[in-house]
């Protein structure tokens, strides 16, 4: 594998908030079609790895690359315009539009293009968005919200996806429904980050996984390798 | 028979009104006003307004969803005069504490004439009875109409508006008919309307509102359908369009001086409804701009400019007044780019100030003129003539044109790319950003726009005036702009226009005189009210745009969503990225 380009990687990035210490380190790659995950539990650097990756928070040293290229110093609108796209935590649809201008809106970046055919793959996913389009998005239960959110995301055209614990404060049933929707996702050929608390839904999906501890990653292995191993099991029970 | 609490409340909030807007002197100096000669001043239409008001709102009670409101002529008139009895009171009661507490001190326009007026001339004695019979004859007036079926109580209203409306706006209706003899029939020689005039008003507004009303349901339903609404649409904007071509012939030179002051704020509403309304970045120093494009026109055209006076042709000027708009909106955006509401609030609000007080500065004055202003500003060239404010009915085209050209800006950023990004911005920020859009970018860009469309309205305002002194650019206007935008309605072109043809034609800008010279003095304290009524019934304005009002009423629509959930609708706390 390491012969190839990772789309994405962290290249011994250390994060600082002020004083505080948040990532130590971090070493992090995710080749093209794979679906990575990203486990921790709280405070332990999940949403900062996310913030680092599109450009919130700066590595104080190391840095993020994108097909290889240090992107450091890049603005937030040029990541997403080389193919990063999130799905936020708590999917935070601009509540008050319609679902289509919702879609329409992920797209921001593609003006001009014909998106007839990204209209398609989404509605194809999620049948549900297309009964809603004209509906304000607020309006939409959690779930279908979990969708739109995806579907904004997906307009993008997105080499990675990230995303940002897609299970939180949706019912069990859903959050089953969800990661096979990841799954799918990534299976039509979009590369996935998703950053978990709920580490054996997202290790059921994943291929490989990374287990963050107080910013620093403590494990790395693949999937059904993490599962099987008593100390990740420990090492992130012991965070939570 | 008890005491409903309600009642109460509203006749002590009457009278509280009466008593104060009699200790302000506004009952006095409203009373000047003519409405209806000779019996009805808009003094003693305020006067008891009040209790009529409380008396409606008593008899109205406690307004319910769920049940049908009753209306019962007799029991909203009984409520009514009760609240009514109680407002009266309580203004004579005001009347009697004035001297034993000194109220005169701290209210230098109690005197003899807020009494005499009060008391309509009786004494104190025998007029305090006349008051608060009157009151409770206002209050059981109000309540009764309260208790009229829904026909008959809108025909009241109707009548009453029209016949205030063309009492009060006498000035205009003359101006428009012209001929003195047919101004004669309508209006009395010393101003008002004459009695038998008023009744034909309020009965034609009546009779006219009655045979029209199914055709007005007939228009609604027109206006849903999708074609005929369209061409509805365009109807109506062509009759407004001819009306706004028209009316500035037919009346005379003060109204369209008023028409002038109105469209300026149009523009600098337009132009503030594009950095608040649509991109959400809360400005109160927008009247920096509108500096920037008066001092900018000053300097470029005037030949009495200090230091530097190319004495350009205004057209000319125009272009480069545009850009020094245009890099002070850089200027004024890159430091505050960073900063979300509040605190984007403070710093903005310290910037205008600061542009008037660098007029004066030292550094500036050698430019600008300082204390001293920039006079002897040309007016516009067109053709051979001349167009200044010395010939307002030609000086409003001017406004008008560049109103247009502003209020095209505004309607196509709105539907543009950056308009959507803006509304995705004012929504949510981060997520904005996440999806590409460049916030910096946009907040920049909005700035711009809105100093650019203020600097037309300053580049006007020069050629107008022909002066520009530092005062003209204090911190009132970035906050009457501000409420013009928000009375008319946030995002709303159409609102705009509405809340500045409202607050400043007919209630006066901060340095000009509305239509009404009499709402001078008292023109903040309206405002204020205005404002206030407004943020609690109707925030989003007298003619919303139609996202505004989405998301003003978001809540409601989360209940109905509620209500007729289907899948799994799980409350969760708003998270931060």
């Amino acid at each position: 594998m390491s012969d190839r380009t990772p789309v994405l990687a962290f290249r011994d990035v250390n994060t600082h908030y002020g004083a505080v210490h948040i990532l130590k380190d971090a070493n992090i790659e995710i080749y093209a079609g794979e679906m990575v995950c990203l486990l921790g539990g709280n405070a332990s650097g999940k949403t900062t790895t996310l913030k680092t990756i599109l450009g919130y928070v700066p590595p104080t040293t190391g840095h993020v690359e994108l097909d290889g290229e240090n992107v450091n110093g890049w603005s937030t609108a040029q990541r997403v315009a080389n193919g990063v796209t999130m799905v936020p935590e708590n999917r935070r649809l601009f509540k008050r539009m319609t679902v289509r201008e919702n879609l329409e809106i992920g797209a921001y970046l593609r003006h001009g293009e014909d998106l007839s055919e990204d209209y398609d793959r989404v509605f194809d996913l999620f049948p549900r968005v297309k009964e809603r389009l004209a509906q304000k998005a607020g309006t939409l239960s959690g779930g279908e919200q979990q969708m739109v959110a995806m579907g904004r995301a997906l307009m993008a055209r997105p080499k990675v996806l990230l995303m940002d614990e897609p299970s939180m404060g949706l019912a069990p049933k859903l959050v089953a429904q969800n990661f096979e929707i990841i799954d799918r996702i990534n299976k039509a050929g979009t590369t996935v980050f998703v950053v978990e608390q709920n580490a054996n839904m997202a290790l059921s999906i994943a291929d490989r996984g990374y287990v963050l501890q107080t910013g620093r990653i403590v494990l790395d292995d693949t999937a059904e390798a993490l599962m099987a191993n008593p100390q990740m099991r420990e090492a992130y029970l012991g965070d939570i | 028979m008890s005491l409903d609490p309600l009642t109460r409340r509203w006749g002590l909030i009457g009278g509280a009104i009466m008593a104060f807007t009699g200790a302000i002197g506004m009952l006095v100096s409203f009373d000047e006003r003519i409405l209806i000669s000779p019996i009805l001043s808009l003094g003693y239409l305020t006067l008891l307004l009040a209790p009529a008001i409380a008396g409606h709102m008593a008899a109205r009670g406690k307004v319910s969803v769920l049940e049908e409101p009753e209306h019962d002529v007799a029991q909203g008139a009984q409520k009514g005069l009760v609240a009514g009895l109680i407002a009266g009171v309580f203004a004579v009661v005001f009347m009697l504490a004035v001297n034993p507490f000194d109220l005169s001190e701290f209210f230098p326009n109690i005197n003899d004439r807020m009494f005499d007026m009060m008391t309509f001339d009786f004494g104190l004695g025998l007029g305090s009875v006349v008051l608060i019979v009157a009151s409770a004859l206002a209050g059981a007036a109000g309540g009764a109409i309260y208790g009229l079926d829904d026909e008959p109580r809108e025909g009241v209203f109707r009548s009453a508006i029209w016949v205030i409306l063309f009492s009060l706006f006498e000035l205009v209706v003359s101006d428009v008919i012209e001929v003195d003899a047919i101004v004669d029939l309508i209006y009395a020689r010393g101003g008002g309307l004459h009695i038998w005039s008023a009744i034909i008003i309020g009965v034609l507004a009546w009779w006219l509102g009655v045979r029209y009303k199914g055709r007005r349901a007939e228009l609604t339903q027109m206006a849903k359908d999708s074609e005929a609404g369209s061409r509805l649409r365009w109807s109506l904007i062509g009759v407004a369009a001819l009306l706004v071509i028209v009316l500035p012939m037919l009346v005379g030179g003060i109204v369209n001086e008023l028409l002038i002051n109105v469209a300026l704020f149009i523009l600098m509403g337009l132009g503030l409804n594009i950095v608040v309304g649509l991109a959400g970045l809360l400005d109160l120093g927008y009247v920096a701009f509108f500096a920037v494009g008066a001092y900018g026109m000053a300097v470029l055209t005037s030949p009495l400019s200090p230091a530097f006076s190319p004495e350009l042709n205004w057209w000319v000027a125009l272009p480069v007044v545009m850009v020094l708009a245009a890099i002070a909106g850089v200027l004024v955006g890159t430091p505050v780019i960073r900063m979300r509401g509040d605190y984007l609030a403070i710093v903005t609000l310290g910037f205008g100030e600061i542009v008037r007080i660098l007029i004066l500065s030292d550094w500036l004055t050698p430019f600008l003129g300082g204390a001293q202003g920039i006079t002897r500003i040309p007016g516009i060239p067109l053709g051979a003539t001349s167009v200044s404010g010395t010939s307002p009915e030609l000086f409003i085209y001017m406004t008008m044109l560049l109103v247009g050209v502003a209020a095209y800006i505004s309607y196509r950023t709105q539907e543009s790319r950056i308009g959507r990004a803006w509304a995705a911005m004012r929504e949510d920020e981060d997520v904005a950003e996440a999806i590409g859009i460049s916030t910096v970018q946009a907040k920049l860009l909005a700035f711009v726009t809105g100093a650019i469309i203020a600097s037309f309205a300053g580049a006007l305002f020069s050629a107008k005036v022909g002066t520009v002194f530092h005062n003209s650019f204090d911190v009132l206007v970035s906050i009457i702009i501000l409420v013009v935008v928000i009375v008319g309605g946030m995002g709303s072109i159409r609102g705009v226009a509405l809340g500045a043809l409202i607050l400043i034609g007919v209630l006066g800008g901060p340095k000009s005189q509305g239509l009404l010279g009499e709402f001078a003095e008292f023109k903040l304290l309206i405002y204020g009210a205005i404002l206030v009524y407004m943020m609690l019934q109707r925030p989003e304005g007298l003619l919303p745009s139609v996202r505004r009002s989405r998301e003003l009423h978001q809540e409601e629509a989360a209940q109905d969503a509620w209500l007729d959930k289907k899948g799994s609708f799980i409350e969760e706390p708003e998270a931060s990225v």
